[in-house]
């Protein structure tokens, strides 16, 4: 699915002729517009974050700031453990992928390739957990995680939060488009189910790996209702999000410098990951629901 | 299913015992995960409710006792109210803009994929990102929708101290962030519109709002109803935005149920309502199965029409 890469068919050069002519300013210029209401508050948040202090507090529009400077950066660094928070996002969110990907993985190949008995019954009752939100379910966890000693340690958010039959969807319809004579081949040969699936089936799809795990990692790392459950009070467990809420907006309430500058850091990651591996995010956002 | 109902019956007995057994591994760890992650606590959300709970102290069975104080408590039933409005204006709303977007960045213009990647954009960026952004931004003193309307020669309004106006804000954040996801399933949609079928219409003799009511928003329809879906349960399960934006104030004026849910469970008590956040749980769950029991009905009865 090429959503953000159109590709031209040989006609299409004539269409594009003719398109063209109807409204073309009109719509070149609407879609510059909406593209820049949509590109500001980004450009807002760079800007408040490398500006002075009392530029924020000037009157009148400033679209610059006066002078450039990592102040809003260093001053909340110094003043709160936010590598550590850093880190503890990425230990979640990595630890999170692993088990989820593979977890998800194995299910749908299970729901694709391999026959049992209750196997629709099975499926449907996965399917039915896949909407429960964290707040129909929090207290219960909230206890649970106490009660199996995970509660003070990460393990408290990434147990649960590996707890998900998205993937196994995706992963089921990747599947079932893997040739069955390929499977009964490596069968004849002796080769046991594991082996099949990891050395002949896995590596024919690459890309599932790849959508899985960026959307896993996206959803990870900006994960915030069950983290802020389970790791509330103790900030040398706190991710990135938990930390700018309950910290870093309780300590800088109009030094928005401060704020804009962690938002920055906090964002960086999936920036950087969204515009490297544009194509698997579009793919996976957009066949996650379509059958 | 397509492919795999193909298997050799001649095999039958020890070959499907043989997957059974290999199903079961392959199954474990999701199932494991599901079954001590979610299934149990959704049965025990339901034993919670019926209690008395606090952080310390053993559990008091009380009945129904949580669900009568949840259906008297105004301020449950205006946190309903907040979630309709919520969802009303976001959702319906969220969905026009995104379909007029990706009608304009699906014809033929220089640069759209640049525009659909940003406009995409803050897809990828967390909700509670989102919302210390916008706190700024719609911040009534020196926010920037505050000096730009003071530039222009309007006072602007009290996005913080008054509900409606803090109300507002929540839905123009939240339409910032989710238009790149209706864009993008509006977009997938439209590819698979033939441009023969247009063109004959054309030829027909049809006008450009012709074509659009009448041939592309009917064949847009999965997409309309997977959106219409996916945005209700998003909305109505918002949370990390909210929190981060206002803290569900002023006072009740923009707090959701779920935000409901966690304030009465573990924010303005601590975690002391255990029992009666857990029944506000249920009632979001609920919410929840109900609108998805409606959208396998429409898709079954969908996939038997075609």
């Amino acid at each position: 699915m090429a959503i953000l890469t159109p590709a031209y068919t040989p006609g299409a050069r004539n269409v594009r002729r003719r398109a063209r002519g109807r409204f073309f300013g009109l719509r070149l210029s609407l879609a510059i517009v909406i593209t820049l209401v949509m590109v500001f508050p980004l450009y807002w948040m760079i800007m408040t974050a490398v500006s002075p202090r009392a530029d924020l507090y000037q009157s009148g529009l400033h679209l610059w700031p006066s002078h450039w400077t990592w102040d809003n950066f260093t001053l909340p660094i110094k003043q709160f453990p936010v590598w550590q928070w850093f880190r503890n996002s990425a230990v979640i969110t990595i630890a999170v992928t692993v088990i989820t990907v593979i977890a998800n993985l194995l299910a749908g190949y299970a729901f694709a390739k391999l026959r049992f008995r209750g196997r629709n019954a099975l499926f449907l009752l996965l399917l039915s957990t896949m909407m429960i939100p964290v707040q129909a379910i929090m207290v219960p966890q909230f206890r649970l995680s106490i009660d199996l000693g995970l509660f003070g340690n990460l393990w408290a958010v990434i147990l649960p939060e590996s707890a998900t039959v998205f993937g196994i969807f995706l992963a089921r319809q990747f599947f079932l488009a893997v040739p069955d004579e390929l499977i009964e081949a490596a069968r004849s040969d002796g080769a046991g189910q594991l082996r099949i699936f990891v050395s002949i089936v896995l590596p024919l799809c690459k890309p599932l790996i790849a959508v899985l795990t960026l959307l896993t990692m996206l959803s990870e790392w900006n994960s915030f209702a069950w983290p802020l459950v389970v790791l509330f009070g103790n900030d040398q467990l706190f991710t990135l999000p938990i930390g700018m809420v309950t910290d870093l907006q309780g300590q800088y309430t109009s030094n928005y410098g401060a704020l804009m500058a962690m938002n920055l850091l906090m964002i960086a990651p999936m920036v950087i990951l969204f515009v490297a591996f544009q194509r698997f995010f579009v793919q996976g956002l957009a066949r996650s629901g379509l059958k | 299913m397509p492919r795999g109902t193909s298997y050799k019956p001649r095999r039958r007995g020890a070959y499907t015992h043989g997957q059974a057994a290999a199903a079961s591994l392959f199954l474990l760890p999701n199932l494991a995960l599901v079954g001590l992650f979610l299934l149990v606590p959704l049965v025990l959300a339901f034993v919670i409710s019926t209690q008395k709970l606090g952080s310390l102290g053993s559990p008091q069975y009380i009945g129904i006792d949580n669900f009568i104080t949840l259906f008297r408590d105004t301020i449950f039933w205006e946190t309903v109210w907040n979630t309709a409005v919520f969802t009303i204006f976001t959702v319906p709303v969220g969905m026009v803009i995104g379909l007029g977007v990706a009608l304009l960045l699906n014809s033929v213009l220089p640069g759209r994929t640049l525009y659909r990647s940003i406009i995409f954009l803050p897809l990828v960026i967390s909700g509670v990102a989102t919302g210390v952004l916008g706190s700024w931004m719609f911040d009534q003193y020196n926010g920037f929708f505050n000096k730009f309307l003071h530039a222009i020669g309007i006072t602007g309004p009290a996005w913080q101290s008054d509900g409606k106006w803090a109300m507002i804000s929540l839905i123009l954040v939240t339409l910032w962030q989710r238009v790149g996801f209706d864009m993008l399933i509006y977009l997938a949609g439209l590819q698979g519109i033939s441009p023969d079928l247009l063109e004959a219409a054309k030829i027909d003799g049809s006008s450009a709002w012709q074509r659009l009511r009448h041939v592309t928003v009917p064949l847009l329809g999965p997409s309309t109803f997977f959106l219409l879906i996916m945005n209700i349960i998003y909305s109505f399960q918002v949370f990390d935005t909210v929190w981060a934006l206002t803290r569900g104030g002023p006072d009740f004026s923009t707090t959701t149920v779920v935000t409901y849910a966690y304030r009465e469970a573990f924010d303005d008590h601590g975690p002391q309502q255990l029992g009666y956040g857990a029944a506000v749980g249920v009632f979001i769950y609920l919410i929840t199965l109900a609108i998805t029991v409606i959208q396998w009905r429409f898709s079954r009865t969908r996939d038997e029409a075609g």
